[in-house]
């Protein structure tokens, strides 16, 4: 773009600005607000109800919500799945996005339409609820796991990324030796760091806000991830309808107390968020959605 | 960090030599037998948990048992389709349906659109990455969450949106349980959520326009917003129209979470859609068969928008999705 010194042009310019500051500032505030509730004290949420910056710094909230373990256990359900969801779809994901990234592999055109296919049609809710059923996933957390293990869209992203590598690369590790393991562990995986580093976030993302997995397969409440409990504590206490009550017995939480447990289930995002944005900033992300 | 661009994929590549005969192919399966050993995990994946579940869709067919199972349970045709098409409920639900899809595609379809076109507008590129590292944030924020943070602003014991209607004299607002805010609220959290990242890919496919063609218009005196309309636009159709596509097939998938996590029993009349129908129904009152003949109206719908969308676009002389 070249820069349009007309007066026309800096006062479009001028505009757009405030425009996106404006927008931007949209994104931010719900966010802020809530960030700063947490950290004040009940009596000053109900004084001052605009909080942005607290005034009176607390961590009563923080107190009252990691009094109990039930917070403590949602989070190390959280964990423990996006730990080990990530590295076992990561593994499944690549295997096959590199088997069908490679030309001479025969039946690969068949099996591409399948993945694609299950991109437009699928069986739905209950089918696929009674198939966790049968095959004895309920109330496990495997349930959070295998019944996403593979996302159709990030298995197509990644294999798309392995056959922009040159095939020569392959073809001389092929001729000295290398199998065909080999050749993804040591030349194919670490030339495309970048994509699998942002699928992985993509995957992890995904699995530390599994929450509708969570409320179909598992009956327990002490399996429940983070998210479910989230909800569970906003909802308890806005006067909607609920089904089941916290084992905490607590009286309904005010404002900030809510406002903690918010931050604390997206807390992890943020922290993961700026390694991540730095690779979608690139486009990392954009393989097309012809297989 | 290796820079990693925006490539159309790739050319079709010759094809190796293609043995003709069922020796070479035997030479080449067990050539690449490890490639096999490689996808195997992901196609068991996707025949156990996609097509089985394609599969499981028959029960809409019968008076499914669970412990009889489907070899076990009777036969009932089509009995609960047309209990579908008889039943008054399922209008609603269908006509709640479609009015959130067609807020959809009405209200939210451009709005990325519009944010790519702005931001590919800003000068330096300092702001540019700024202003986009913010927007993305919200997609990465689970659906309790931003619903969370609705919640804890728009009700009436202290949120921050009912007291700033009392600091300005206005009477306070049931946004949660009044059924003519359950529209709107879910749109402006599709918004909030959705409106930055959708402008991913329409900023790399700007990014890719020729910059020749905006000094032509720009020697020929276009200003800022002509230059939009004749060469930026113009270039992006066709990325505009696959997500169209896309966004099409998607009619009424609209997403279980979002909306589960709003429904309540004061705004049912208006939120219940096709999806949570199919959950209560189903897995809370047990009845598999005509739930799942529910999910499986609504899933071929969904397939023949996509494939006619798509034959349409093929038609007016634009790529389609597949």
């Amino acid at each position: 773009m070249v820069e349009d010194k007309s007066i026309g042009g800096r006062v479009f310019a001028a505009i757009n600005f405030t425009l996106l500051a404006l927008i931007a500032l949209i994104t931010v505030l719900p966010f802020m607000h809530v960030v700063a509730g947490s950290f004040t004290t009940s009596a000053e949420m109900a004084a001052n109800k605009f909080v942005l910056i607290p005034k009176v710094w607390s961590l009563d909230a923080y107190k009252f919500i990691f009094s109990t373990n039930t917070i403590f256990k949602a989070m190390g359900v959280s964990i423990g799945v996006t730990a080990i969801g990530t590295v076992f779809s990561m593994f499944v994901t690549s295997l096959m996005a590199y088997g069908l990234s490679r030309r001479d592999l025969d039946g690969r055109t068949l099996i591409n339409f399948l993945v694609v296919f299950t991109m437009l049609f699928h069986g739905g809710m209950i089918p696929t609820f009674l198939v966790v059923k049968e095959l004895g996933l309920i109330d496990s957390y495997a349930s959070l796991i295998l019944p996403s293990a593979i996302s159709a869209f990030n298995m197509i992203i990644l294999k798309n990324f392995f056959q922009n590598i040159p095939e020569g690369l392959e073809e001389s590790a092929k001729i000295d030796g290398c199998t065909d393991f080999g050749i993804l562990f040591r030349i194919v995986l670490p030339l495309s760091l970048p994509a699998i580093a942002t699928i992985s976030l993509f995957y992890a993302v995904t699995y530390w806000n599994t929450y509708m997995s969570a409320i179909l397969y598992l009956d327990d409440s002490a399996k429940w991830p983070i998210q479910v409990l989230l909800r569970q504590i906003v909802v308890l206490a806005s006067g909607m309808d609920y089904s089941s009550t916290l084992d905490a017995a607590v009286p309904p939480p005010d404002q900030t107390i809510k406002m903690a447990v918010i931050v604390v289930a997206t807390i992890p995002i943020l922290l993961v968020y700026p390694f991540l944005q730095k690779h979608f900033a690139k486009g990392a992300m954009l393989g097309s959605m012809k297989g | 960090m290796q820079e990693v661009a925006v490539q159309p994929s790739a050319a079709p590549q010759p094809q190796r030599k293609r043995g003709k005969n069922s020796s070479e192919l035997k030479k080449r399966l067990w050539r690449n037998k490890w490639l096999y050993v490689m996808v195997t995990p992901g196609i068991l994946y996707f025949i156990i948990f996609k097509y089985l579940p394609m599969y499981g869709l028959i029960i809409s067919f019968q008076d499914y048992k669970p412990y009889q199972g489907i070899s076990g349970s009777d036969w009932v045709g089509m009995e609960h389709f047309n209990r579908l098409f008889t039943e008054p409920d399922f209008l609603n639900i269908l006509m709640n349906t479609l009015i959130l899809f067609g807020l959809n595609i009405v209200i939210y379809f451009p709005i990325p659109i519009i944010l790519a076109l702005m931001l590919n507008e800003l000068r330096g590129t300092f702001f540019k990455r700024f202003f986009q590292t913010l927007v993305y944030l919200p997609h990465f924020m689970s659906w309790v969450i931003v619903v969370s943070i609705s919640f804890v602003m728009v009700t009436m014991d202290g949120g921050i949106i009912n007291e700033l209607l009392v600091f300005f004299g206005f009477e306070k607002v049931n946004f949660l349980l009044n059924p003519s805010w359950f529209r709107p609220m879910y749109i402006i959290q599709v918004i909030w959520r959705e409106a930055g990242w959708g402008t991913i890919i329409y900023l790399a496919s700007i990014a890719a326009i020729d910059p020749g063609l905006y000094e032509a218009a720009r020697m020929d005196g276009a200003g800022r917003l002509k230059q939009i309309w004749h060469i930026t636009l113009p270039s992006i159709r066709g990325v505009i129209i696959t997500l169209f596509i896309l966004k099409i097939g998607s009619v009424l998938d609209l997403g279980f979470e979002h909306v589960y996590l709003l429904l309540n029993s004061m705004n049912r009349e208006v939120a219940e859609i096709i999806d949570t129908y199919v959950y209560t129904a189903g897995l809370r009152q047990g009845q598999f068969s005509y739930s799942t003949a529910i999910g499986f109206f609504k899933s071929i719908i969904g397939l023949i928008m996509v494939m006619s969308v798509n034959k349409l676009s093929k038609k007016m002389g634009e790529e389609g999705v597949y």
